[in-house]
C-alpha cells in the first residue's frame, strides 16, 4: 500500500533578517497510510503548523524528501502544486475561514470551482458534503447565520467535497466549545471510520486527540513520541 | 483549471458581495464617461449645425470683400474704404466657370410699416441673388433686372422683420414701407433661413435693388461685398484665382503691394469653423478623459485596499487549490468589471445629459456611436492599466502568511 504521506529528514528553517535562524522542523520522519487518522500534540513553537504547511503543500522544507501519494512533490512547480492541493487535499482551520456574505453551498462548492468541476455535479456533491455533515437543511444560509460549530461542519463539508486523499486540520476545535468540539470530532471519526478518510489534525486538548488512532508528539522541531491511541471508551 | 466563464462569477459574486463599495468605486468611472460623453455630443452637435447653416448659405459661393488680409490670417481694413464696385463685379461674371454674380449692399436702417418700426439691414443685391445664394421667394416676387437698372422702389422680405412689422400675419405683399424715409413697395417675402454660421439671424434683412440702394440710401458707388457663385464645387479654386488676378489687374496691384480685397469660399470658411469646433470638442473630451483617468486612480485605491482586506481570502482560495493565475485574474476581472460598469452607467447618463441639454437649453448635440464605443473601450483600458498592479499583489501573496492574516 502506498503511503498518502512520507516524509524524510525534513528540515525547515527560517532565515530572519539580522537574527539568528529558527530552525522549525530538524529532519521530520514519518510515514502516514491511507485510512489513518493522526493527532499531531506538541508545546506552542514545536513546529506543528510549519509541518502540517508543508504536507499540505502550501510551504516547501528547507531540505529533505516529500513523497506525497508516492511522488516527490519538491520538484513540483507552484501550479501543479496548486492543482494537487485542490484534487487531493482538503484544509480545515481554526478561523473557519469561510467567505462572509456567501451561502454555505456555495462555500463548500468552492473547491470544486477551482477543480474545474462542472456546475451540475458541483451543486450534487455540495449537498452531499452538507448532508453528511448532517447541514443539509442550512445549504442557503451565510456564515453569520451560522453557530460556530455549524461552520466549522461546514468547512470540514468543504474539505471532503473533493474526495481529497488527505485531510489536514490546524486545531480545528481551538475556537469551540466542549460540545462543539465533540461534534466535530464524532464526525471526524465517523468520516474516518465510515468512508475511510485520511486525517491529520493538530491540537492541544488530550480530549481531542483521543478521537484519533494514532498520536504524534512535537518538541522542538523533532518528534519525540509516536504512539497508537487506546479506543477511547464511550460512556 | 478554472474556467473563464467561473473566474467572471467568482468576481461578480465578490463585487456584490460588496455592493455599496463597488458602486462607489466606480463613481469616478460613471463621472468620467458621463462627462466625455456629454462633451463629445456637445462638440459633435456644434459642428454638424455649423456644416449645415453654411451649407446653407449655398456651397458654391464666393465672397469678395474688400480689405486686406495680413498673412498671419487677420484681417485689417476690412470695410474701410470700400474698393470694390459694380463694374469688378460685371467683370467677374465673365470669367470662365462663374455662375452669377450679385453686389452687395449693406445699410443699417429702420423700417416703418404698419404702425410698426424695426432697426434691420436693408441689403442692394442683384436679381441673381437668388441664383447666387439658392434662396427663393415665399410668396410674391423677386425684383427683375429693369426694375434694378430703373433703381425702382421695390423690396422683398425677410421673414423676420415680416413677423416684426406684420405681426398680425397679414400679407406684407402689396404694402408700403419706409426704409430709411424712403418709401419702397413690398412685392414679395423670402423663405425662412434660420441663423448663419456666425450665428446671425439671416431673415432680418431687406432685399431691395442695389441700384436703389446706392443711389437712394448711400449715396455711394462703392459697394459691401460681391457675391459670386461658382458654377460647380470643382470650380470654386479656379474661379477664386482668377478673380484675384482679375481685380489686381483692374486695381492696379502689383509686386509686393497688397491685396485690397480679399477672396474667400464658404468651403473654407466652413472648413474653419468646424476646425475650430473639433478642437474645442478635443480639449472639452481631454479634460473629461482626465477626470476617467483620476476615476481609474480611485479603483487601483479601492483594489489595493480590498487585497489587503480580503488577505485571509486569498490564502483561503490558494489553499483551496486556486492557481496563482487563477487569483490575478479574478482581480484583473473585477477592476474591468467595476470600469466597465461604471463605463456604462456613465454612457446612460452622459446620454441622457445631452437629451436634456437639447430639450432644456436647446443646444444640438448628437451622440456618435464611436464615442460611446471608445468611452466604454477606454474604461476596459482603465482597469486593466489600474486593475494589473493590485492583481499582481494579490496573486503573490504567500499563503500561509495570508492565512496567518489577522
Ligand atoms: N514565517 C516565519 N518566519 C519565521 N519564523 C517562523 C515563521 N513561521 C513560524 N516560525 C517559527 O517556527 C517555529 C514553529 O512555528 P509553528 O507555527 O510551526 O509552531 P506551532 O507548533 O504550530 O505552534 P502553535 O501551537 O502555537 O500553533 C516557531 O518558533 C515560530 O516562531
Ligand atoms: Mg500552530
Amino acid at each position: 500500500m502506498t503511503p498518502v504521506v512520507e516524509v524524510r529528514t525534513l528540515r525547515k528553517v527560517y532565515s530572519i533578517e539580522g537574527g539568528e535562524d529558527v530552525v522549525a522542523l530538524r529532519g521530520v520522519d514519518l510515514t502516514i497510510d491511507p485510512g489513518e487518522f493522526v493527532a499531531v500534540m506538541g508545546p506552542s513553537g514545536s513546529g506543528k503548523s510549519t509541518f502540517m504547511h508543508i504536507v499540505g503543500l502550501l510551504d516547501r522544507p528547507t531540505s529533505g524528501a516529500y513523497y506525497f501519494a508516492g511522488h516527490e512533490v519538491s520538484a513540483l512547480g507552484a501550479d501543479a502544486l496548486a492543482d494537487l492541493r485542490s484534487r487531493a487535499l482538503g484544509f480545515v482551520f481554526q478561523a473557519y475561514n469561510l467567505l462572509p456574505r456567501t451561502t454555505a453551498i456555495e462555500n463548500v462548492e468552492l473547491p470544486m470551482i477551482y477543480a474545474g468541476v462542472p456546475a451540475a455535479t458541483r451543486h450534487r456533491a455540495a449537498m452531499d458534503a452538507l448532508d453528511a455533515v448532517g447541514l443539509a437543511k442550512y445549504a442557503q444560509h451565510q456564515p453569520n447565520q451560522l453557530s460556530g460549530g455549524q461552520q466549522q461542519r461546514v468547512a470540514i463539508a468543504r474539505s471532503i467535497v473533493n474526495q481529497p486523499q488527505l485531510i489536514l486540520a490546524d486545531e480545528p476545535t481551538g475556537a469551540l466549545d466542549t460540545v462543539s468540539s465533540e461534534d466535530v470530532m464524532t464526525l471526524f471519526r465517523r468520516l474516518n471510520a465510515e468512508r475511510g478518510m485520511t486525517v491529520m489534525l493538530v491540537t492541544h486538548e488530550p480530549d481531542v486527540a483521543a478521537h484519533a488512532r494514532r498520536l504524534v508528539t512535537f518538541r522542538d522541531g523533532s518528534i519525540v513520541s509516536d504512539e497508537a491511541v487506546r479506543e477511547k471508551v464511550l460512556a | 483549471m478554472i474556467s473563464f466563464t467561473q473566474t467572471l462569477r467568482l468576481a461578480l459574486s465578490a463585487l456584490i458581495r460588496n455592493r455599496s463599495r463597488s458602486l462607489l468605486t466606480m463613481l469616478g468611472v460613471v463621472i468620467g464617461v458621463a462627462a466625455v460623453i456629454v462633451t463629445v455630443a456637445l462638440g459633435t452637435g456644434a459642428k454638424t449645425s455649423v456644416a449645415n447653416q453654411i451649407n446653407g448659405l449655398g456651397s458654391n459661393l464666393i465672397v469678395v470683400m474688400p480689405g486686406s488680409v495680413q498673412t498671419s490670417g487677420a484681417r485689417t481694413g476690412n470695410g474701410g474704404a470700400s474698393t470694390l464696385t459694380v463694374a469688378d463685379g460685371l467683370a467677374i461674371a465673365k470669367l470662365q466657370g462663374v455662375g452669377s454674380v450679385s453686389p452687395s449692399v449693406n445699410v443699417r436702417t429702420q423700417i416703418v410699416a404698419n404702425g410698426q418700426n424695426w432697426q434691420t439691414a436693408a441689403t442692394g443685391v442683384a436679381p441673381t441673388f437668388t441664383a447666387v445664394r439658392s434662396w427663393d421667394v415665399a410668396s410674391g416676387r423677386f425684383f427683375t433686372q429693369s426694375e434694378t437698372d430703373d433703381a425702382a422702389k421695390v423690396v422683398v422680405l425677410g421673414q423676420t422683420v415680416v413677423s416684426a412689422l406684420f405681426p398680425d400675419g397679414s400679407s406684407p405683399v402689396g404694402r408700403t414701407v419706409l426704409i430709411k424715409g424712403v418709401p419702397f413697395t413690398v412685392i414679395g417675402t423670402m423663405i425662412a433661413k434660420g441663423q448663419s454660421g456666425g450665428g446671425q439671424d439671416q431673415d432680418d434683412t431687406a432685399l431691395i435693388p442695389y441700384t436703389s440702394a446706392l443711389e437712394r440710401l448711400t449715396g455711394g458707388t462703392t459697394i459691401g461685398s460681391l457675391l459670386v457663385s461658382a458654377v460647380d464645387a470643382d470650380h470654386i479654386a479656379s474661379v477664386q484665382t482668377q478673380i484675384t488676378g482679375l481685380l489686381e489687374q483692374r486695381h492696379g496691384i502689383v509686386g509686393a503691394k497688397s491685396d485690397d480685397f480679399q477672396v474667400r469660399n464658404l468651403q473654407d470658411i466652413a472648413a474653419a469653423a468646424s476646425s475650430t469646433a473639433s478642437i474645442l470638442a478635443l480639449l472639452l473630451a481631454a479634460v473629461a478623459g482626465v477626470s476617467l483617468v483620476v476615476g481609474g486612480i480611485g479603483i487601483m485605491n479601492i483594489m489595493l485596499v480590498s487585497v489587503t482586506e480580503r488577505t485571509r481570502e486569498i490564502g483561503l482560495r490558494v489553499a483551496l487549490g486556486a492557481r496563482g493565475a487563477a487569483i490575478l485574474r479574478q482581480f484583473l476581472i473585477e477592476a474591468v468589471l467595476l470600469s466597465t460598469g461604471g463605463g456604462a452607467i456613465g454612457v446612460v447618463l452622459g446620454v441622457a445629459g445631452a437629451a436634456a441639454i437639447v430639450v432644456f437649453a436647446h443646444w444640438p448635440a448628437t451622440v456618435p456611436v464611436t464615442a460611446v464605443l471608445l468611452a466604454l473601450a477606454f474604461s476596459a483600458a482603465v482597469g486593466v492599466f489600474f486593475g494589473y498592479w493590485p492583481a499582481r499583489k494579490a496573486a503573490a501573496l504567500d499563503p500561509i502568511r495570508a492565512l496567518r492574516f489577522e
